[in-house]
């Protein structure tokens, strides 16, 4: 589903990340872990297409993404559920418009159902006609996840999708992520929360990849 | 491009993609305004460029086509130089036709200046061939040498001396009219580039989130360029308006007053400034297509 190899990234200056060979099977369930500052990020954007890689190549959906043109790029993002770090929304339209983005911009109308399904799911019933600015950080985050994954994309991406969630609704994120991957969603989430991890480790078979030293591992068992 | 892909992207009423791209209210008002105060302007230098247009059609064409022979002789001389400058005029390639004024047309003309008691008969008045070209028309110089021979009291006047300096005049005025068309038009699409452009990095967030979602360029671009696109042909529309009223108001034309009466529109014309907003509209269309592809590359 995406292949990296061999692959570094700088921002102009020295490489913040070097010699990325990993693989994501379809179906996968992944953690990101690494101190901050480490590229956790920066490593999502290479996995959307949104940062090109300075050295090696990466793979997405069996196509390499400096071949892709601008069009390529945004069927490809279609296929990809991304929730941002600062979850950004079209701040002039209420948060039921902005959930539903992904389909508007490709011309598919929103089954009301499944939008109120989800909108109570990650709790946000309340607030579907309210506009973004008007939003604590946890209920933007959770409107990501929701706006992420109302295209049952292939992949999803969620950049500390429960930084600014109670332990609580946390749990629930992860229940929800879990659910979709056994619907077949192939997972990659950044966090530095090791309880989560922990968490969903009893759940499903995540597996933890740790940036340290501008190199990604896979961690053993222990994490 | 074609017309049929310009009018549905315009007219298509697709209200979910225009408002993924929140209102602007003062570049909104901005281009309205720009649009308009150009569509003025070019309907003056429309109404310029006509006006000009058929003056120096009148004076090229009408006049290009007549010339007048001048025959002053000894009373005893006038018929027989006057048959001589006939014969030769009938023998002359590029002549039509050519016929001497009678007495009477004569006094017609000399009326005005003189007032109609003068005793015209008792004067040695020339004698007036007036000829009519065809073709290519004569060989003025030529000619002239062979009337010097044949009839030394007839003098060509071609109008040419005091009929060429106005006819380029006019058609001077005529591309100058054109030519601030063309560049009202440009001027146009500069300004709304720089308000697309403006707006574009106004959005830059909007870009940004739309993008990642997986929005083409094509459906972003779409959004700036109808609001636009809309703008400039409203705002055109009521410039056109506006500039056709001035226009109507100005004093009635009057044949011979020249570029300053006649400056106005006449019969088809009167068409051509409702094209105006039509071109504003497809202007604003390519200019704010070409800068959203561009600032879109640039901003993501
Ligand atoms: N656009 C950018 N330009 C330059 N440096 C950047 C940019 N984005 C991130 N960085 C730097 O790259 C490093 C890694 O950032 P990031 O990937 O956001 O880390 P993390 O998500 O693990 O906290 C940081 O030191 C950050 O300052
Ligand atoms: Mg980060």
């Amino acid at each position: 589903m995406i292949a990296f190899d061999n692959v570094a990234y700088s921002y102009g200056g020295g490489e913040l990340l070097s010699e990325v060979s990993l693989r994501l099977t379809p179906g996968s369930f992944h953690f990101l872990t690494g101190p901050s500052g480490s590229g956790k990020s920066t490593f999502l954007k290479l996995c959307y297409g949104e940062l090109l890689p300075t050295v090696g190549t990466v793979t997405i959906f069996d196509r390499e993404v400096h071949s892709l043109d601008r069009d390529e790029v945004a069927r490809m993002r279609r296929r990809i559920g991304v929730v941002h770090q600062d979850c950004r929304f079209l701040d002039h339209l209420p948060l039921a418009t902005n959930v539903t983005l992904p389909l508007t911009v490709t011309g598919r109308e929103s089954n009301m159902q499944d939008l109120s399904d989800l909108m109570a799911w990650v709790g946000l019933s309340q607030l579907a006609d309210a506009l973004p600015p008007s939003l604590s950080g946890g209920e933007r985050q959770r409107a990501a996840v929701a706006r992420a994954i109302i295209t049952s994309p292939d992949l999803l991406l969620a950049d500390e999708p429960t930084g600014n969630l109670d332990w609580e609704m946390s749990l629930r994120l992860l229940k929800l992520l879990v659910e979709l991957n056994r619907m077949g969603t192939t997972i990659l989430v950044a966090t530095h929360d090791l309880n989560l991890i922990r968490s969903a480790k009893q759940q499903v078979a995540a597996r933890v990849l740790r940036i340290s030293h501008r190199r990604i591992q896979l961690a053993g068992a222990d994490l | 491009m074609t017309l049929r892909e310009l009018l549905s992207e315009i007219a298509t009423p697709d209200r979910q993609a225009d408002r993924v791209v929140p209102p602007s209210g003062h570049t909104a008002w901005l281009t309205g305004f720009t649009a308009g105060t150009m569509a003025f302007l070019a309907v003056f230098a429309l109404a310029l460029s006509l006006a000009a247009g058929r003056l120096a059609d009148r004076w090229g064409e009408a006049l290009e086509r007549t010339a007048t022979i001048r025959i002053s002789a000894p009373e005893e001389q006038m018929e027989l130089q006057t048959q001589a400058v006939l014969d030769l005029l009938a023998a002359t390639p590029g002549v039509a036709s050519a016929r001497a004024l009678t007495d009477a047309e004569e006094h017609a003309l000399l009326e005005p200046w003189f007032g109609s008691d003068l005793p015209l008969d008792t004067l040695p008045i020339p004698r007036l061939i007036e000829l009519q070209e065809e073709g290519q028309g004569y060989d003025a110089q030529g000619l002239r040498q062979r009337l010097a021979a044949e009839a030394p009291g007839a003098i060509l006047d071609d109008h040419l001396r005091w009929r060429q300096p106005l006819a380029t005049a006019a058609s001077r005025l005529r591309l100058l009219g054109t030519v601030s068309i063309l560049l009202i038009l440009a001027s146009t699409a500069a300004m709304i580039t720089l308000a697309a452009n403006a707006s574009l990095a106004a959005n830059a967030q909007v870009i940004g989130v739309l993008r990642l979602v997986g929005a083409r360029d094509i459906y972003i671009a779409r959004a700036f360029v109808r609001r636009f696109t809309l703008r400039a042909l409203a705002g055109a529309a009521a410039g056109t308006a506006a500039g056709l009223v001035a226009v109507m108001l100005l004093p009635s034309a009057d044949a011979a007053g020249g570029v300053l009466t006649g400056l106005g529109f006449q019969g088809a014309g009167w068409l051509l400034p409702f094209l105006l907003p039509p071109v504003a509209a497809v202007t604003a269309f390519l200019a704010t297509r070409a800068a959203a592809f561009r600032k879109l590359k640039e901003l993501t």
